[in-house]
């Protein structure tokens, strides 16, 4: 019978008025793999943070080994044995491996011996079966590799509880089987390990227990053998009441204005992150991406708008090859794009309203001429667009970076719309908006719509794609798992679908 | 556990104009009391010296005259330094780009057909800024295109600039039965003239630096080459997501800036030197890295700073003539600087004393 070795007993955190997690209980066994499974947002890497000391729980309590603890700071955890790799890594890539996992013991002598630190992390990649030449310096390592570095680093330190946060989302596959494989040693040695993640797929097959959380709140616990993909989806989707769609009376018409042909793109690790993907978005049409996020939606939107390259394959617009074309020039071909980074991406964060608002428009007529700009005009038109957006406003001379989420959203809502677009891509149009601006957002993409502009939406949010796309595209790894209507189809099947399994 | 008091530094949100000024003057003052030990030491009254170099070098008309022509290439250099910095690019090449412009200027004027006066001045002004323009693109081509580091290659590229113009001045531009590097004297029709006003003689050099000022201010607030200057410079991202070409305005700006480079060196060479010689740019290249930083890339404060800093380098000569011997006298022009420069730092950071509770 194992033991169990720490017990998370009703932790709430929140912050501010939001509840991050809420009564969540979580018990680790000594020797086990135990799976934190999630949609983004339901309170994983909160509760992880609460135990590796960066968060503050507001109640609840923390038992390890047996003895009540309150876990002070990320120093006190790691002194403890709880030891956490993140899923951006903390090495520094000039210095070599052994140099990496030594900055990270406290206790090391004031002479470092370059043979003697190579040693003892050679004995411990061993040990451990972690392939790791402690020589080599972490720039010239695959991203498989410095993963192996951060984890010997726990595991050098004496780390009994290891917490990986989405260790598959960086490997590829075949990489993703080795590390699991490694963890499962691990864990046989007597290590505990925690993996978060939300592929439903990887976690049936190597976890030992799964806890489900939702909303904040544990949804589900139960062995890996008792779990099922309808178990799993049910706990992670939810029974969610089924909403009719809004997107009635579809505008949808026969024209064709985007057109994809097997479409390759690497991500900036330069993995594949979308493997031929082919799609076509009618005039009048909104077409919803569904997926789990980091599948290839950011590269999906990226390729179109013309921020990367295509490695293989086609891109029309309007039955025009336009796979080569400049941002540039496919802004003049009227693609507008609402990117997911607002601040660093479409907007200038220091700079005001009115300089934003000609992010895309400078150079035209309408707001220069001769290289002068026209600030008068550019006033004006910002000032007619706060009145038709109820646009919030905190000053026409502050920078961009004050106003409220939704507010900036607008503006860039209003920006893209103003060009008059035949092709809208946006990426979550309501992430971190309130009830009443995501709406409002919505609002305007169904106008467009309704223009007989072509939408591509990105979304998470299983409710918004079903209640504004005529057709959703599901994304898994890259690929396109299927090309659904959205009438004819319900949560579980997309649920499924976004996790990986295949569509028969 | 022990409640420890913690220094640490805490950027400023706000710039205040009577801040600056009111630390400016305490690091000059700061830095004139360590000079003063030193002038004391070799024997010399260092109130004394403070006293002529006020009155000789900032106060009377020929210190006045002397001081504006000095800071003419410190400017120009200067404003063009600033330009690159604003879209964080470090073009440390003014020097190189100086003497470039210097080489280009020289060959017209030598070799070139006859023609003088206003028009001959003109054709030299261009000349000097195409070749420094030149030297800057050949640094900014590969920053373009291959993300070659520009930081080193303008360095590397001013050895290059500086060794050629020692080789004229030295062999085939060296004026006949002369020992020093240098060339014939410009046509006295070319020289940029000198105003007076009142009983202060200025050269028309300082009001065209103030012109390219104004016209530099009024390019960043009002073009839309400005405004794409502005993207990229606050947030790449949003300028390639906008189709602003980045590659396109490196080329630009760094050819602008070298170009003001090598206008730095039509002014030395058609309104203070009126020759070629062989170390000509004399390190202005480098002030005015400094400069620029001072004034914190706002092309007016650029020209200010140019001309106190012109008459810093004069005083050194000043308090040669006082019996300072000339390396304290130079030194005590870096002890300044340093001085100002450390001072600045408080502009930007404040010291913070924080009190932590728990280790």
């Amino acid at each position: 019978m194992k033991e169990p070795i720490l017990e998370m007993r009703n932790i709430t955190k929140k912050f501010g008025k939001v509840v991050a997690n809420e009564d969540v209980n979580l018990t680790l066994n000594e020797g086990e793999i135990h799976a934190l499974l999630g949609e983004n947002g339901a309170g994983k890497s909160t509760l992880m943070n609460v135990l590796t000391g960066i968060y503050k729980p507001n109640s609840g309590a923390i038992y390890y080994k047996g003895n009540k603890v309150k876990i002070k700071s990320p120093r006190h955890a790691v002194d403890l044995g709880i030891g956490m790799v993140h899923q951006h890594f903390h090495l520094i890539p000039t210095l070599s491996a052994a140099e990496n996992v030594f900055l990270y013991t406290p206790s090391c002598k004031r002479v470092l011996h370059k043979k003697e630190m190579e040693d003892a992390i050679e004995n411990c990649s061993k040990e451990f079966h972690l392939d790791v030449d402690p020589s080599a310096k972490i720039w010239q390592m695959s991203v498989g590799e410095q993963q192996r570095v951060e984890i010997i680093k726990l595991l050098y330190r004496g780390a009994d509880i290891l917490i990986l946060d989405e260790p598959s989302a960086v490997l590829t596959a075949q990489e993703a089987v080795e590390m699991f494989k490694n963890l499962r040693k691990m864990a046989e040695s007597g290590k505990s390990v925690v993996v978060i993640s939300h592929k439903m797929n990887e976690v049936m097959q190597f976890a030992d227990r799964i806890t489900v959380l939702k909303g904040g709140k544990v949804e589900d616990t139960m062995l890996a053998e008792e779990a099922t993909v309808e178990r799993l989806t049910k706990a992670v989707v939810g029974d969610r009441e089924f909403v009719p769609q809004t997107n009635e009376g579809s505008a949808k018409k026969e024209q064709v204005v985007l057109e994809m042909k097997d479409v390759v793109v690497k991500n900036d690790k330069g993995l594949n992150a979308l493997k031929n993907v082919s799609l076509n978005i009618h005039a009048g049409e909104i077409f919803g991406i569904a997926g789990v996020a980091g599948n290839g939606q950011k590269e999906l939107a990226e390729v179109i708008a013309g921020l990367r390259k295509a490695e293989e394959g086609t891109i029309f617009l309007n039955g025009e090859d336009v796979t080569k074309l400049s941002v540039k020039e496919r802004i003049r071909k009227k693609i507008a794009f609402i990117p997911e980074d607002r601040l660093t991406m479409g907007l200038v964060p220091g700079m005001t309203m009115d300089e934003n608002r000609v992010l895309k428009q400078y150079n035209e007529q309408q707001f220069s001429k001769h290289g002068i700009l026209k600030k008068k005009a550019i006033s004006d038109a910002v000032d007619a667009e706060i009145e038709r957006h109820e646009i919030k406003i905190v000053g026409k001379s502050a920078p961009v970076s004050l106003m409220s989420g939704g507010n900036q959203q607008k503006l860039i809502i209003a920006r893209e719309i103003s060009g008059e677009p035949t092709l809208l891509i946006c990426a979550y149009p309501s992430r971190g908006l309130d009830m009443g601006a995501a709406e409002a957002v919505r609002q305007i993409l169904l106008e467009q719509c309704k223009k007989g502009v072509a939408v591509l939406m990105i979304s998470e949010e299983l409710d918004e794609l079903f209640q504004m796309s005529d057709r959703i595209g599901v994304l898994c790894d890259g690929e396109m798992m299927a090309i659904l209507d959205s009438h004819e189809t319900d949560y579980e099947t997309v649920g499924r679908l976004m996790s990986g399994e295949r569509y028969e | 556990m022990s409640a420890m008091n913690k220094f640490r530094f805490e950027k400023r949100e706000k710039q205040s104009a009577l801040r600056t000024l009111i630390i400016t003057a305490v690091s000059v003052l700061l830095a004139l009391v360590c000079c003063g030990i030193l002038i004391f030491s070799v024997g010399s009254k260092p109130l004394k010296v403070y006293e002529t170099m006020l009155t000789q070098v900032f106060l009377s008309p020929t210190g006045i005259k002397n001081m504006l022509r000095s800071s003419l290439p410190l400017m120009f250099c200067g404003l063009g330094v600033a330009l690159t910095f604003k879209m964080n690019l470090n073009n440390i090449g003014a020097e190189g780009q100086y003497a470039a412009g210097v080489i280009a200027g020289g060959a017209f004027v030598l070799f070139g057909p006859d023609i003088e006066g206003v028009p001959g001045m003109i054709i030299t002004a261009l000349c000097c800024f195409l070749g420094g323009a030149i030297w800057a693109l050949i640094c900014a081509i590969p920053k373009a295109y291959w993300g070659v580091n520009e930081s080193i290659t303008t360095l590397m590229m001013n050895y290059i600039a500086l060794m050629i113009l020692a080789y004229l001045c030295l062999g085939p531009w060296k004026m006949p039965r002369q020992n020093t590097g240098m060339t014939e004297r410009i046509p006295r029709s070319m020289d940029i003239p000198e105003i007076m006003i009142g009983d202060i003689q200025i050269s028309v050099g300082v009001f065209i630096g103030i012109i390219v000022a104004a016209l530099i201010y009024c390019a960043y607030k009002y073009t839309t080459g400005g405004y794409q200057l502005t993207v990229i410079s606050k947030s790449p991202k949003s300028a390639q997501y906008a189709g602003i070409s980045i590659k396109k305005n490196i080329l630009m700006v760094m050819s602008l800036s070298g170009g003001l480079a090598g206008l730095a060196g039509f002014m030395q060479y058609a309104g203070v030197a009126h020759r070629i010689v062989e170390n000509m740019p004399n390190n202005a290249g480098y002030t005015a890295i400094v400069i620029a930083y001072l004034s914190r890339l706002n092309p007016f404060t650029v020209v200010v700073v140019s001309i106190l800093f012109g008459g810093l380098q004069n005083s050194t000569a000043y308090v040669q003539s006082l019996g300072v011997p000339s390396q304290i006298a130079t030194m005590m022009q870096g002890v300044i600087m340093i001085f100002v420069i450390a001072g600045d730092f408080f502009q930007r950071y404040r010291l913070v004393i924080a009190k932590e509770g728990k280790a």
